[in-house]
């Protein structure tokens, strides 16, 4: 049992997106995310696993897909300091971390029902901002200002 | 004067720059005081109320017709392809373009008119986008107020009712934050300002006391801006006692300053008392015959490079 190290824990991909770091409980999140963006795509997840920088975490690798930062920055409101590896013949290749968007094109649906974006063929669209601290995201189009934590 | 405004879109009173808000007060005043230059000759203009309105629509539809413009559209959206067709709302624009010069609108859902400026090459202005924005009231109340007042700086503004989900206090809290206002809120507590705005003040440094009652800011301010505290909020008890809270009465009024006046965005229910309407301090229904004056202003600086009217 000693030998299982918590890197070993999920199996190592060849090529490939590792997200790592994920606060443990948003992973499953994430997953949902990214079937939206590709239903094809082959995932392995890991929930609940040790880590050295917080307590718990989940892990997400993903199969013969390289994330664009664009994609990771995408997630990033449900896992700020989440990593993310880009992997070649099982080595990392590049490395960064989630950084969250100044806008948001097409990620989550307004929250306001009454608002046009929900009813006519467009994308949704907001702006990220912090206020006292509390991330924010108004909508282009309604003006409505919603906390993060409704779209998580 | 030529004009900043030539082809733009005035979906939001933050859109606008105080230079813009003063050019549009000082057309509005050469308008009401007679000047009759046809500013929207040849032009054909879209009146698109997808939502019925009769004050914003009738007084839009004036200022058009005085100014010499071709009015195209409809009062309500039951007798379009939108409704009866299913067509899009993009799609409905797309087909306006081709045929005004420029595009009013209300919609019952926010965002409408934002959404409709990106699908149009012609200005589109917001008539009312659901609980949103609705810029040209607050055009229309800061013309009345720079009327009544001689000017936009310096003036102590209290705001009474229902404040929180009132789109027309938050616009021209927004507007006269460009001047140097003092705002006085008068509400109950579950009607009070959204603390985002009151975040927004703050941030800019524009001071404002919340006030428990009409009596204590009645010899303070310059202008009482009432609002209608609506009944389905509460429930019926509790609306009775939190209404009466927020009525003006002619009594009250005594203890006001002699230039104060009492403005009120209309329709009014009970929230100003019919004996209000006999003293000078009502200003009420010229504020509601301002909104031709801002609007004639307003489309004459959007469909016009340079607006100079006469005597200019």
């Amino acid at each position: 049992m000693s030998d299982l190290k918590p890197k070993l824990q999920v199996e190592a991909i060849e090529r490939g997106t590792v997200i790592d770091h994920i606060p443990a409980g948003q992973g499953l999140k994430i997953v949902n995310r990214l079937q939206l963006l590709n239903n094809q795509v082959r995932l392995t997840v890991g929930f609940n696993l040790g880590s050295n920088a917080s307590r718990l975490k989940d892990l997400i690798k993903v199969d013969d897909w390289l994330m664009t930062e664009q994609e990771a920055n995408e997630l990033a409101l449900l896992a700020p300091n989440a990593t993310v590896n880009i992997i070649e013949n099982y080595k990392v290749v590049s490395k960064f971390q989630m950084a969250t968007p100044t806008e948001l094109v097409g990620v989550f649906p307004c929250p306001n029902s009454n608002c046009i974006s929900r009813s006519e063929p467009i994308k949704s669209h907001f702006y990220v901002r912090e206020n006292k601290n509390r991330v924010q995201l108004k909508c282009h189009y309604c003006e409505k200002l919603f906390a993060k934590e409704l779209f998580n | 004067m030529s004009t900043a405004l030539y082809r733009k879109d005035i979906l939001s009173i933050s859109d606008l720059t105080r230079p813009d808000l003063e050019n549009i007060i000082n057309i509005a005043g050469k308008i009401k005081s007679g000047d009759k230059t046809q500013h929207l000759k040849d032009k054909v203009i879209a009146s698109c109320f997808f939502e019925a309105s009769t004050r914003t629509r009738l007084s839009f539809e004036t200022a058009m017709h005085r100014q010499g413009a071709s009015v195209i559209g409809f009062a309500d959206s039951g007798s379009t392809s939108l409704a009866k067709k299913g067509e899009t709302l993009s799609d409905s624009i797309r087909m306006l373009n081709g045929y005004a010069d420029a595009i009013v609108m209300r919609h019952p859902q926010e965002g409408a008119a934002r959404l409709a400026a990106e699908v149009a090459d012609v200005p589109v202005i917001n008539g009312g986008d659901g609980s949103n924005q609705h810029p040209t009231q607050t055009l229309l109340d800061l013309f009345t107020i720079h009327e009544c007042q001689g000017r936009l700086d310096g003036l102590r503004v209290a705001f009474v009712g229902d404040l929180k989900y009132g789109r027309t206090v938050h616009s021209l809290v927004q507007a006269l934050s460009l001047f140097d206002c003092h705002f006085d809120f008068i509400a109950p507590d579950t009607l009070f300002m959204p603390e985002y705005l009151l975040d927004e003040l703050d941030s800019r440094g524009i001071t404002w006391e919340r006030q428990e009652s009409l009596e204590a800011v009645m010899p303070l301010c310059d202008i009482l801006y009432m609002t209608r505290v609506q009944k389905e909020r509460f429930e019926a008890t509790e609306y009775v006692h939190i209404a009466a809270s927020f009525i003006l009465t002619a009594d009250l009024l005594k203890d006001a300053k002699s230039t104060m006046r009492v403005m009120h965005p209309l329709p009014r229910v009970n929230e100003i008392e019919i004996e209000v309407d006999k003293t000078p301090h009502a200003y009420y229904f010229e504020q509601a015959e301002n909104g031709v004056y801002a609007r004639q202003a307003l489309l004459a600086l959007v469909l016009n490079p340079e607006v100079k009217g006469e005597g200019a």
